[in-house]
């Protein structure tokens, strides 16, 4: 049993090898790093627009704001959307490729091919869209004085903050990650099952407490360092972020963690019954 | 490596379209070659015993090995695919590099098992070259280079001679030879049979989803020598020439083809009776066409064996 995780570890290591050099090195990441810097370039251009007015920005205001646009934006669509670029060509992609029988010719358990092409999107998903949530924070704090950024970050407990951002980011890679891997198993075509999960996803918070358990972003929005509150009126915001009942961070984070494992037991099923069947394209 | 590669009453089917249909064999050692038309199954069997697919009935046991275990199946076995794509943005040499990684060894290990079998099939040269940028015959042996790479004791190949020239093929029978007489299964698909009647130790022989005939080649065209060949000949009178073919020795039989334009002959020695028709042709009977009938199984012999014995 200790030879076989050695093994195993040896060989999801190699193919996380093979796949961030395939998929993520090259022209085809350029999609996903621009998703990630979009946000980024939303605060620069924010600062450069004050400044241009000449107005002053207001710390509270714009830690507000960062939270709203983290949830509503930065998760919801643009980690959502890298996700379903990264995750869900995984093997969709090889298949189209007609590249998939390389790794199925390899002494390599099926289930262990999924671990490994999971932990390289996790890997690169995570980097990314950590990296960019670290640059965004960076811009946000980079336009005020250091006093008041001292401030935040040791007394107002902005390092928890910083870290909580990035729990969020893992936690939604983990669970869209592992979503859109399995969804790339059953569906040829990527955009309608994406459109399916992004509409579920959207009308979580009025939806019934137990279906809301099989959604993604009830537990990301638990797990959410500051709350987002919508301003008064915004009401389809309102409907996106309105938390019925915010469970436990920690609860949160293991229903995840649950969620995540059962889609992949069912993503480790298929992959057990994939063929090649390239002709039939 | 001892036993022998089972199919156990296998079919599989794609959708409604027959892949192969209730084929039994046991596979020993040696040099076996699968011969038979384009879409005749022999890639369906290929990726049957590698399990890139499975069976939709029946069973399959390589060397007491399940293909649905690939784990422990590519560690004996090799398998040179008939497709003709490849991991994006790879050289030849990461190619079989990071296939070797995959198995868990070492980057020394991998190493050195890349460069032997890339020299094993005369491609070190072009190894540090992308794929994408090789002519037919280099993806060939790229291909070849890492069913071979792990050293199995089972190789099943894919056509592996198509796009190779003559030098080359040669130093490839050679090498599948020398496998060969070490104890290996090496499964060898292929159209032609002339290309591999000479090193095979037994064929097979395939058509539209069934096995024809299975054994050493000596006896399979034995076999086919005592099945009668059916002949569709078009002529004006096929009664009068009926009667007259009777008193040949050379027909089996004939009877008339329903549309009543056309006899259909059987013969076992087809070249006396061509020969005899030529001089009945002469009394007045004006023949159109003689050819082997098409559904015939024979005519499908025929394309694939060849008249002459092999040469040892
Ligand atoms: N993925 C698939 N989907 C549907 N039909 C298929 C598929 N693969 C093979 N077939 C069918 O199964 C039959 C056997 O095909 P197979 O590829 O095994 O033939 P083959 O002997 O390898 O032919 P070739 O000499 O052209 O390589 C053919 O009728 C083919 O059309
Ligand atoms: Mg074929």
């Amino acid at each position: 049993m200790n030879g076989n995780w050695k093994l195993w570890r040896a060989q999801i290591a190699a193919i996380m090898r093979l796949e961030i050099r395939k998929s993520f090195l090259n022209r085809r990441g350029v999609v996903i790093y621009l998703l990630a810097l979009m946000p980024v370039i939303i605060w620069v251009l924010h600062i450069f627009v004050m400044r241009a007015r000449g107005r002053q920005c207001n710390f509270a205001e714009d830690t507000h704001m960062f939270a709203m646009i983290f949830q509503f934006f930065f998760v919801r669509l643009f980690i959502f959307f890298g996700c379903v670029a990264v995750f869900m060509n995984l093997f969709r992609g090889e298949v189209l490729q007609k590249s998939l029988h390389y790794y199925f010719l390899a002494p390599v358990r099926r289930e262990v091919l999924l671990a490994g092409k999971f932990f390289a999107g996790l890997l690169a998903a995570v980097t990314i869209f950590g990296a960019s949530v670290l640059l965004q924070i960076a811009a946000l704090l980079g336009h005020f004085d250091s006093t008041t950024v001292s401030q935040y970050l040791y007394q107002s407990g902005g390092f928890g903050h910083i870290i909580g951002y990035l729990g969020v980011t893992l936690f939604a890679c983990l669970g869209y990650g592992s979503v859109f891997l399995a969804m790339g198993m059953f569906f040829r075509n990527p955009l309608i099952p994406a459109a399916v999960v992004l509409i579920w996803e959207g009308i979580s918070s009025i939806l019934p407490a137990t279906l809301q358990k099989i959604t993604i972003i009830h537990y990301l929005q638990s797990l959410a360092p500051v709350p987002a509150d919508p301003p008064k009126g915004a009401i389809p915001l309102q409907i996106l972020v309105f938390v019925s009942d915010r469970t436990p961070a920690p609860v949160a984070a293991l229903g995840l963690c649950v969620l995540t494992a059962a889609v992949l037991v069912v993503a480790a099923w298929r992959v057990r019954r994939m063929q090649i069947d390239y002709a039939a394209e | 490596m001892t036993g022998e590669i089972v199919f156990n009453d296998v079919s599989k089917f794609y959708g409604d379209v027959l892949g192969v249909n209730r084929v039994n064999l046991a596979i020993p050692q040696g040099i076996t070659s699968l011969v038979g038309p384009n879409g005749s199954g022999k890639t369906t069997l290929m990726n049957l015993m590698t399990g890139l697919i499975q069976p939709t009935r029946g069973s399959i046991d390589v060397c007491g090995i399940r293909p649905d275990e690939p784990e422990k199946l590519f560690q004996v076995a090799g398998y040179c695919t008939q497709f003709d794509s490849f991991p994006k943005g790879l050289t030849g040499y990461q190619f079989i590099y990071s296939y070797l990684r995959l198995f868990g060894m070492t980057h020394a290990d991998a190493d050195r098992r890349t460069v032997a079998a890339l020299e094993r099939v005369n491609m070190a040269e072009a190894a540090p070259r992308k794929i994408a940028g090789y002519s037919k015959g280099m993806r060939q042996r790229i291909k070849l280079a890492q069913a071979i790479a792990h050293d199995p004791q089972i190789l099943v190949l894919d056509e592996p001679l198509n796009g190779l020239d003559p030098l080359v093929r040669a130093e490839t029978i050679a090498l599948f030879r020398s496998y060969a007489r070490e104890g290996r299964h090496v499964i060898v698909s292929t159209h032609i049979l002339h290309e591999v009647d000479m090193i095979s130790d037994q064929v097979i022989l395939l058509n539209g989803g069934y096995i024809l005939a299975e054994g050493q080649i000596k006896a399979v065209r034995d076999e086919i020598q005592e099945h009668p060949m059916q002949i569709l000949i078009r002529c004006s009178r096929p009664q009068s020439l009926a009667a007259k073919l009777f008193e040949s020795d050379y027909v089996v039989e004939a009877r008339l083809h329903s549309d009543g334009a056309g006899l259909l002959v059987k013969t076992r020695t087809p070249e006396r009776f061509y020969l005899a028709l030529n001089t009945i042709a002469l009394n007045g009977i004006n023949i159109e066409t003689v050819a082997p009938a098409d559904d015939d199984a024979n005519s499908v012999y025929e394309y694939l064996i060849g008249g002459e014995e092999p040469t040892r």
